[in-house]
């Protein structure tokens, strides 16, 4: 991106770029380098006015493309592409693209595009952490050797043993996929279940999920959200899981019934989980706080220091095959 | 059960077996009828003088004093895999035989290792931690971890135990390297000569090898600052392999940048400082502890001792 280097917004010749954001200070100023940018965040006011003020000061040169920060809670809908007709891109920095209607951009020929594989391999690693964290009680061996407990209590409860667990993936795109292959290297024995078979994977498929959970000891969602996946972890599927399944989520919260969940931790109907995802973040019900055999996360899994530099060269990459008129590199279509 | 095939039976069916320590209880349910089990501690002069077995539960240490006592000792068996808890030189001299519990714990270690590499660097344990405490409503930015894919990965200790640390972390995508007293030519991974060489090359660095008088402390301030200010060390071996009060100064003034352990140099003491780090995660010696693998370490001694007493190879010896 040398063409870029000097910062193009004083060169008057750089496209018009809407920013909304709520953090990501290095990618906003990496963009400032390249385009001239609208800045949610920088602007101080709340979104709505912003949008306002942004959409008025659009000339002479009126947004072409978006950047939406994930994190940022702003739907592209009709509304937002009606105060910016000028928009033809919008791209998500993150893999979820819930609060995009894709029908609607594609309507008003609007490419969207999002973060493709940027921060599959965390996503994975950190799936593959929560869950040996969960089996092999590493959190709590912290909390016990922190508070002061070896010396007085002698050795605590044992974990279970990797090898051999049969893992039920939901979702075998990339990070499902990146996830068996590093369970495997445990052991572990991979199931899965997708809308359809993969021809690329030799895991045992089970086309519905219910089937997958009854002969799973562990499942890990792993798949996007939408309406058909909505608390697709619900009592039927803990039930047939059982009382020694363990649950991992790295999707979204909405994918699993967390009260249920809850419910079923309580009563020792499932027997942990490893959760990086909740329903109304950033609450946790208080009973998961307290319990041993969970361990929470605080919605990081994407959140290293590669990915961070990662993402920020992947929008550049996607706004720069837009503004050259080449297709975007990982864009996103209504299903 | 056969007889004992090299001496008559001296007292009973049942074989004499002298215990360093009282057994742990799945292991004395384990074995109960099959051999005649006595406290070493207790052995009166004629038990002492027949006895050809140690068994030596965990990780109490044996001494050249208590093989003395038992002039009729052939074999020593250990429940752990690692014995540097017994005299192995007292043991050569006597022309002993001891055994360890092969590969019975190894899975597991190996699993726990990549657990503390993935709780380390992606700071599951402290995030865990940061929830509970109620912090992410009320607190803002936290720190970005790090991502263990694709990192290099320096291995001390290409055992059962290395290996298997090997396999797991090479499906991350990470270049393996090890050290050990010699190269292992079947090993897919490149061995580097000397333990800092090792950690100047990685980003994390795992300790999986025995502990003895050439390996003691090998983790010093040199190898330390060779692994650098962006790296991990775990350690699942022996808290001896580390200088530990040299770790604890490394990990307060940035040295490296953080390290997962298993084991301490003074078990179950931890060193304070540590307990203040959010950049370590602690563990409690747990990374054998399953209940299928200590089974198969009760199946191991079980194993040795048959064999043992049938005039059979023993199944996992330890070279002295």
């Amino acid at each position: 991106m040398a063409s870029h280097a000097v910062d193009a917004a004083a060169s008057g010749e750089s496209p018009t770029l809407l920013l909304i954001r709520r953090s990501d200070a290095a990618l906003a100023a990496a963009l400032r380098q390249r385009y001239r940018v609208l800045d949610s965040f920088a602007s101080g006011e709340p979104l709505p006015a912003f949008l306002a003020a942004a959409a008025a000061a659009a000339a002479p040169d009126p947004p072409r493309a978006a950047v939406i920060v994930s994190s940022s809670v702003v739907r592209v809908d009709a509304a937002l592409l009606d105060a910016f007709p000028s928009l033809r891109c919008v791209v998500n920095t993150g893999a979820g693209v819930e609060h995009v209607d894709l029908g609607e951009c594609a309507r008003r020929g609007v490419a969207v595009a999002n973060s493709g594989a940027v921060y599959s391999v965390d996503v994975a690693d950190h799936a593959v952490g929560l869950l040996v964290a969960v089996l092999r009680r590493v959190s709590e061996a912290e909390r016990f050797v922190r508070r002061g407990l070896w010396p007085v209590q002698g050795d605590y409860p044992l974990g279970s043993k990797l090898g051999g667990k049969r893992v039920g993936i939901i979702g075998m795109g990339r990070i499902g996929s990146l996830i068996a292959t590093r369970l495997q290297a445990f052991g572990c024995v991979i199931y899965y279940n997708s809308r359809r078979p993969k021809d690329s994977v030799s895991y045992k498929y089970f086309p519905h999920v219910l089937d997958l959970a009854t002969e799973s000891d562990v499942l890990i969602v792993a798949c996007a959200l939408n309406k058909e996946t909505r608390h697709i972890v619900n009592k039927d599927i803990l039930d047939a899981l059982g009382k020694d399944g363990i649950i991992i989520n790295i999707g979204r919260g909405a994918h699993i019934d967390e009260a249920e969940l809850v419910r079923a931790l309580n009563d020792g109907r499932t027997a942990g989980a490893g959760l990086d995802v909740f329903e109304n973040e950033p609450e946790v019900s208080a009973e998961l706080l307290s319990m041993n055999n969970v361990v929470l996360t605080h919605h990081m899994a994407v959140f290293t220091l590669e990915s961070k530099s990662d993402m920020c060269d992947h929008t550049i990459a996607n706004l720069e095959a837009f503004f050259s008129g080449k297709p975007l590199l990982t864009p996103v279509l209504p299903k | 059960m056969p007889p004992p095939a090299l001496e008559p039976a001296a007292s009973g069916d049942k074989p004499l077996v002298l215990l360093a320590q009282p057994l742990f209880p799945e292991f004395a349910a384990a074995l109960k009828g099959r051999y005649r089990f006595v406290l070493a501690a207790d052995a009166d002069a004629a038990e002492a003088a027949e006895a050809r077995v140690l068994l030596v539960p965990g990780l109490k240490t044996v001494t050249a004093e208590h093989l003395d006592r038992l002039p009729a000792l052939g074999l020593v068996a250990a429940t752990s895999v690692g014995v540097d808890h017994v005299d192995l030189d007292a043991c050569r001299h006597r022309g002993l035989a001891v055994t360890n519990a092969g590969e019975a714990f190894a899975a597991d270690s190996a699993d726990y290792g990549v657990g503390l590499v993935l709780a380390v660097m992606r700071r599951v344990a402290a995030a865990d931690s940061y929830v509970r405490r109620g912090r992410w409503a009320t607190d803002g930015d936290y720190p970005l971890t790090t991502k263990v894919s694709g990192k290099r990965v320096g291995i001390v200790g290409l055992g059962r135990i290395g290996s298997l640390v090997a396999r797991r972390l090479a499906a991350f995508g990470c270049a393996v390297s090890y050290h050990s007293r010699s190269p292992k030519p079947s090993a897919p991974y490149r061995f580097v000569a000397t333990a800092r060489e090792l950690a100047a090359d990685s980003d994390v660095l795992v300790l999986s090898c025995a502990l003895t008088e050439e390996t003691r402390r090998m983790v010093n301030r040199e190898v330390l600052e060779a692994l650098g200010g962006g790296g991990v060390l775990v350690n699942v071996g022996r808290g001896g392999l580390v200088d530990e009060p040299e770790l604890v100064r490394c990990l307060r003034e940035g040295v490296i940048a953080g390290a997962g352990l298993d084991v301490y140099e003074n078990e179950p003491h931890v060193p304070p400082e540590l307990v203040d780090m959010d950049n370590v995660v602690l563990s409690d010696h747990r990374a054998v502890l399953t209940p299928e693998s200590i089974r198969g370490a009760l199946d191991m001694v079980a194993g040795n001792l048959d064999a043992f007493f049938a005039g059979r190879p023993l199944l996992s010896p330890v070279t002295l």
